[in-house]
């Protein structure tokens, strides 16, 4: 069966996958805001910085956050004076990589279930005496649920199947940034292909499983009226 | 009287509002126009859910917009009913209703019970709005505008949107909020129908300017106006439900200056009741007509003469005493007949709607 460190791996990559998700909802729900509402000039270019990781290679996006991050980069020289020490090779290094990696995972369903409200419910509720703050818990939280859903468990599977930026900032640090896809590597390169093969299928399950799951509960067509 | 104060100037490409209107505190006064006239626009600015670069608004002695204040929706008092219902799908019916009532300082002014209960909504509490009607929807909404307790209830063409059967359905809900609601009601429509029987007073609306306003029989009754409203053309005149004539189903009911027979509706004489006459109904004799079909023959007086949208037609309005009637005439008849402002005519009326 699996090993204790295939197991350490998958706790590892769940733990990533888990606070990555939590991170990029409280993150990249008021950019899906933002992105949705606004008819601002800005607009543009924000929706494709968002975008941008969907097309990088990860090695580009992981090679910018290793300069970032290392002891000479902006990033790493804050983390620094404030005692945290530098990101790369820990694992809030991952963290904060693979915040970057899904962040269009989260920030796209997101924007598109906003845009689907439309203006109408929120005069609604302006009409209604809720102010715009609570408009967005009242209204638009509830209207967009099955938006979040889509875009937790898509970020969440992402950040699972994440393997260059994970290498380029990672490495391959055993409890600490070797993530299940890495693990899978190893086996590999050390011709260790049943050891592969169990780990490989419990990814290919989990992945099926969770794009079934988000698939069926898919809402169907509502009639017009 | 005159409790709302609005001026708003609005550009937007290929369109311009531009106001300057005193409107009543009491009765329902519709904002009539043809699509594009700026009627809901107007609306929309009165519930800041459009915000004019100049304006000022002054409701009951309280500023809501002019240059250094702007009060947002949520802060005014106020009930707005959209076109479609607009429900939130995530909220059953009386999560609707409870929505703006629990946020309401003033809610207790008008209630969830009255509420319910005006609109016949009781037995629909539990149910989502995707179960309901378009017509029950509609009710629901307006339901849920009236819970806040507002001191004013806009209206967006709460009808538009419904079919025949429904506008039928829902009509005498708003003949009821007309008669038992104590705020002022800005009700937005393109219907002539709905005008003559809802209004107490009228805005018409063109182009984005108001082009005529006033109580409702006094402005249908001018000529000189542009309200163009071709088929609907014709008065509308408060009268009471006099005697009944059981045996030939018809009852009188009386306006100042004169009365006519019409269909009997079961209304208890001494009731008030609106009737509505179309100038296309009325038509002109220099005699008094006998061996007529038609029962309802008034003596008047001409007293003005206006075009109409036909080249070949007349607008004629009659003076019945106190009231007025207008009548539809080809020119040639008119000229036939000689009339002119002063003469003495009989109007013949064919058909009168009684309104409520």
């Amino acid at each position: 069966m699996l090993t204790d460190s295939d197991l350490q791996a998958i706790w590892l990559t769940t733990r990533l996958a888990g606070i990555t998700t939590v991170i990029l909802l409280l993150v990249g729900t008021p950019i899906a805001w933002l992105l949705a509402r606004s008819r601002s000039w800005w607009k543009g270019p924000l929706g494709a910085v968002v975008a941008l990781p969907l097309v990088l290679p990860p090695s580009v996006l992981g090679f910018y956050l290793l300069l970032a991050m290392g002891p000479q980069g902006p990033v790493g020289q804050l983390t620094a004076s404030l005692g945290l020490g530098v990101l790369p090779f820990t694992f809030w290094g991952l963290v904060v990589a693979s915040s970057f990696y899904s962040l269009p995972f989260m920030v796209q369903p997101l924007q598109n279930a906003f845009e689907s409200i439309g203006e109408r419910p929120l005069e609604v509720a302006a009409t209604l005496r809720a102010s715009p703050l609570d408009t967005f818990f009242s209204v638009v939280l509830p209207l967009a649920k099955p938006g979040f859903i889509t875009a937790g468990v898509l970020t969440f599977a992402h950040t699972v199947g994440e393997f260059g930026v994970v290498l380029m900032i990672g490495g391959n640090i055993p409890g600490v940034t070797r993530v299940a896809s890495v693990q899978i590597y190893d086996h590999v390169e050390a011709l260790e292909y049943a050891d592969a093969h169990r780990l490989a299928a419990v990814m290919l399950a989990f992945s099926f499983t969770v794009l079934l799951a988000m698939y069926l509960r898919r809402p169907k067509p509502t009639r017009g009226d | 009287m005159d409790s709302i104060k609005a001026r708003f100037k609005l550009d937007w490409p290929g369109f311009t509002l531009d106001v300057d209107l005193a409107l009543p505190g009491r009765g329902v006064t519709a904002l009539f126009g043809h699509s594009g006239s700026g009627k809901t626009t107007l609306l929309r600015c009165l519930a800041g859910l459009e915000r004019p670069s100049h304006g000022r608004l002054e409701f009951k002695g309280k500023i809501w917009q002019d240059d250094t204040t702007w009060l947002p929706t949520h802060q005014r008092s106020i009930g707005y009913v959209f076109q479609e219902a607009s429900l939130f799908a995530h909220l059953d019916v009386l999560g609707n209703l409870n929505f703006g009532l629990k946020r309401s300082a003033t809610a207790q002014r008008f209630g969830l019970e009255q509420a319910i209960e005006l609109l016949g909504i009781g037995h629909l509490l539990a149910r989502k709005p995707d179960t309901l009607s378009g017509g029950e929807r509609q009710r629901v909404g307006i339901a849920r505008a009236l819970a806040v307790g507002p001191e004013i209830l806009l209206m967006d063409e709460p009808l538009a949107a419904l079919d025949l059967k429904r506008k039928q359905e829902i009509l005498p809900y708003l003949e009821r909020l007309h008669d038992e609601l104590a705020i002022p009601v800005i009700y937005v429509s393109h219907s002539p129908d709905e005008v003559a029987r809802l209004a107490d007073h009228i805005v018409a609306m063109d182009g984005g300017r108001v082009v005529a306003h006033g109580p409702l029989g006094e402005t249908l009754a001018r000529l000189d106006l542009p309200i163009y409203l071709g088929e609907d053309a014709g008065v509308v005149l408060d009268a009471t439900v006099g005697e009944v004539d059981a045996e030939w189903q018809l009852c009188r009911v009386a306006f100042p200056g004169g009365s006519l027979w019409t269909r009997d509706h079961g209304i208890a004489p001494g009731k008030p009741v609106r009737i509505r006459v179309l100038a296309r109904d009325v038509s002109l004799a220099l005699g008094e007509p006998s061996h007529s079909s038609i029962q309802n023959i008034l003596p008047g007086v001409v007293d003005c003469i206006g075009p109409d949208d036909h080249p070949g037609l007349l607008l004629v309005r009659v003076a019945i005493g106190a009231s007025s009637l207008i009548a539809r005439l080809t020119r040639r008849s008119a000229d036939q007949l000689g009339l002119e402002p002063g003469k003495a005519v009989f109007a013949q009326v064919k058909s009168v709607a009684l309104l409520e």
